[in-house]
């Protein structure tokens, strides 16, 4: 594949996971949290590196996992002893993440850890970075990640979909019905973390945060439908990624960067042309109603 | 044969004890009202037996066992504002949740759950309905979903949360009606109930709630003025002696 084609496809596969893991992020409002774990998975990433003194993708990943679960833990844990839900959530993830920059600067400061790279992602550098991989050839690592983790994202949310849509909707049926709500949660977050630190070098970090919010911000302005909301962030998620590219190519400038913005143009197309949430039907129905 | 069976159970939220002591027990085939004054832990006391808030102390007995090996027996619905009417749903698919217990793990629901699902629908004067997202749905309209996805379980013993709480007057009559028959069929049902003047038209057991139990038995002898001022706190305006109270006055 050529070069222009392995970075439009790992940015695709970032916008599909992200796009279903957000739609759910979206609706059991917790934005936030994503924001937090974009942050913490820092620390995560520093400590497996200290641990295992290497830089290999799948080690970062599961030390990733565990950041991500003990935000997760921390925050609930917090909160349930009286902090409030917001408050918990700025106060764990400013301080996980203040952990792992003084790591990163002390300790693994001199090695190929940086926090430019993992905060801004560099996707140029993808294609180039490659592993073997049976039957598929040379292929990126991350590229290679990131589709692993696709197939765990569609596998672990469409065999307990029901599950997903009910503790979403409404926790309390659901615990009364015998599903483990909280077990749910931290599983949730977990496949949140993985998606976030696979994304890492691909988009970076802060732009993960785009890509699991805005597409699915905006596709919950388009349906009343669950599965297809989840169709659409997906969608939005990759065509984002695609524009994103090709205008930085044209104007020369930050691929990850323009990437998020594009999720941001397609919101505010969403916000103001929506058939059924849109200000320009809402502004156009009463004087429909008139005529 | 009992029911339900509650022996002492407290509970708290944080450091405020929100109920103490709280025993009674339900006879099979019963339609019980729960009433009591704002804050008295009416919705805390279901919550506690279903156990999605954990109790200080005390012991729960359902159809003499724990709930945990009846739970299919046992129906639950929420208050309305629980949930967030928002969500990318139908009325349809909120019923078809219900069911989501018997459809067991790792399958989606057939043609026939959606048959089923639309039966009840019908059942509840809502199956014109049934492709409307649920925000589109008035609050009498979305309370007969809600009541549909319990009914839906087929559950021996249903515990509602204000079930007639915003609703217009042929939701409630509706509502009102599909408990009986509930009642009739042997079934057992708790309504946690916030009008007081309807209460001896509707049940016919009451439990008066008031951090405990104030008074609990047959709704003719127990509805009595004394034990509506003991669990209300004393200044009940009453406009016709044991008729209609036409507000409640709290110190």
């Amino acid at each position: 594949m050529t070069y222009t084609g392995w970075i439009l496809l790992t940015a695709s596969l970032v916008g599909i996971s992200s796009g279903i893991v957000g739609v759910f992020l979206i609706l059991r409002r917790m934005a936030m949290m994503a924001d937090a774990i974009s942050h913490t998975v820092l620390l995560g990433i520093v400590t497996a590196y200290l641990v295992t003194k290497s830089l290999s993708g799948f080690h970062m990943l599961v030390g990733a996992a565990i950041a991500g679960i003990v935000t997760t833990f921390l925050v609930q844990w917090l909160h349930s002893k009286g902090v409030q839900q917001d408050a918990s959530i700025g106060v764990v993830f400013t301080t996980l993440f203040a952990l792992g920059v003084i790591l990163i600067a002390t300790k693994v400061g001199n090695a190929h850890l940086d926090v430019q790279h993992a905060l801004m992602g560099e996707i140029a550098f993808i294609p180039w970075n490659t592993m073997e991989v049976p039957f598929l050839g040379k292929i990126p690592i991350a590229t290679f990640i990131l589709g692993i983790v696709l197939i765990l994202v569609v596998t672990v949310i469409g065999l307990f979909y029901k599950e997903w849509k009910l503790t979403t909707f409404d926790p309390a049926l659901a615990a009364s019905l015998g599903i483990p709500v909280l077990a749910m949660h931290y599983i949730f977050m977990t496949l949140v973390s993985i998606t976030t630190v696979a994304s890492f070098d691909a988009v970076g970090a802060i732009m993960v945060v785009a890509m699991l919010i805005t597409p699915a911000a905006s596709a919950y302005l388009w349906t009343d439908k669950l599965l297809v909301m989840i169709g659409l962030s997906a969608f939005f998620g990759v065509v984002s990624a695609w524009i994103g590219y090709y205008f930085a190519l044209w104007i020369d400038t930050s691929i990850s960067g323009s990437m998020a913005f594009a999720t941001g143009v397609i919101f505010l197309i969403s916000f103001l042309f929506s058939p059924k949430h849109g200000m320009l039907s809402n502004w156009l129905k009463p004087q429909a109603g008139k005529s | 044969m009992n029911i339900l069976e509650v022996e002492g159970v407290s509970a708290a939220y944080r450091k405020n004890t929100v109920l103490n002591d709280v025993s009674f027990s339900i006879p099979k085939g019963s339609l019980t009202g729960i009433v009591g004054p704002n804050g008295a832990g009416k919705s805390t006391l279901i919550k506690v037996l279903l156990e999605l808030h954990p109790k200080l102390s005390g012991n729960v007995y359902f159809f003499g066992t724990s709930l945990k090996k009846v739970k299919s027996k046992v129906g639950y619905v929420p208050q309305r504002g629980s949930v967030d009417w928002d969500f990318p749903t139908d009325a349809l698919d909120v019923v078809m949740m219900g069911m989501y217990g018997q459809i067991g793990w790792l399958k989606w629901p057939k043609k026939i759950h959606r048959k089923k699902a639309m039966e009840v629908l019908d059942k509840v004067g809502m199956a014109d309905f049934s492709h409307h997202q649920i925000s589109e749905l008035s609050g009498g309209q979305q309370q007969r979903v809600f009541l549909a996805r319990a009914l839906i379980q087929d559950a021996d013993l249903y515990f509602m949360d204000e079930p007639l709480a915003g609703v217009d007057a042929a939701t409630e009559r509706a509502i009102m009606a599909i408990l009986r028959e509930l009642k009739n069929k042997g079934k057992t049902v708790l309504v946690v109930h916030h009008d007081l003047q309807t209460v001896e038209d509707y049940f016919d057991r009451v439990l008066f709630l008031n951090r405990t139990v104030v008074a609990h038995g047959n709704t003719s002898s127990t509805f009595t003025t004394q034990n509506i001022e003991k669990a209300y706190g004393g200044s009940v305006r009453w406009l016709k002696e044991g008729i209609g109270i036409v507000g409640t006055h709290l110190q």
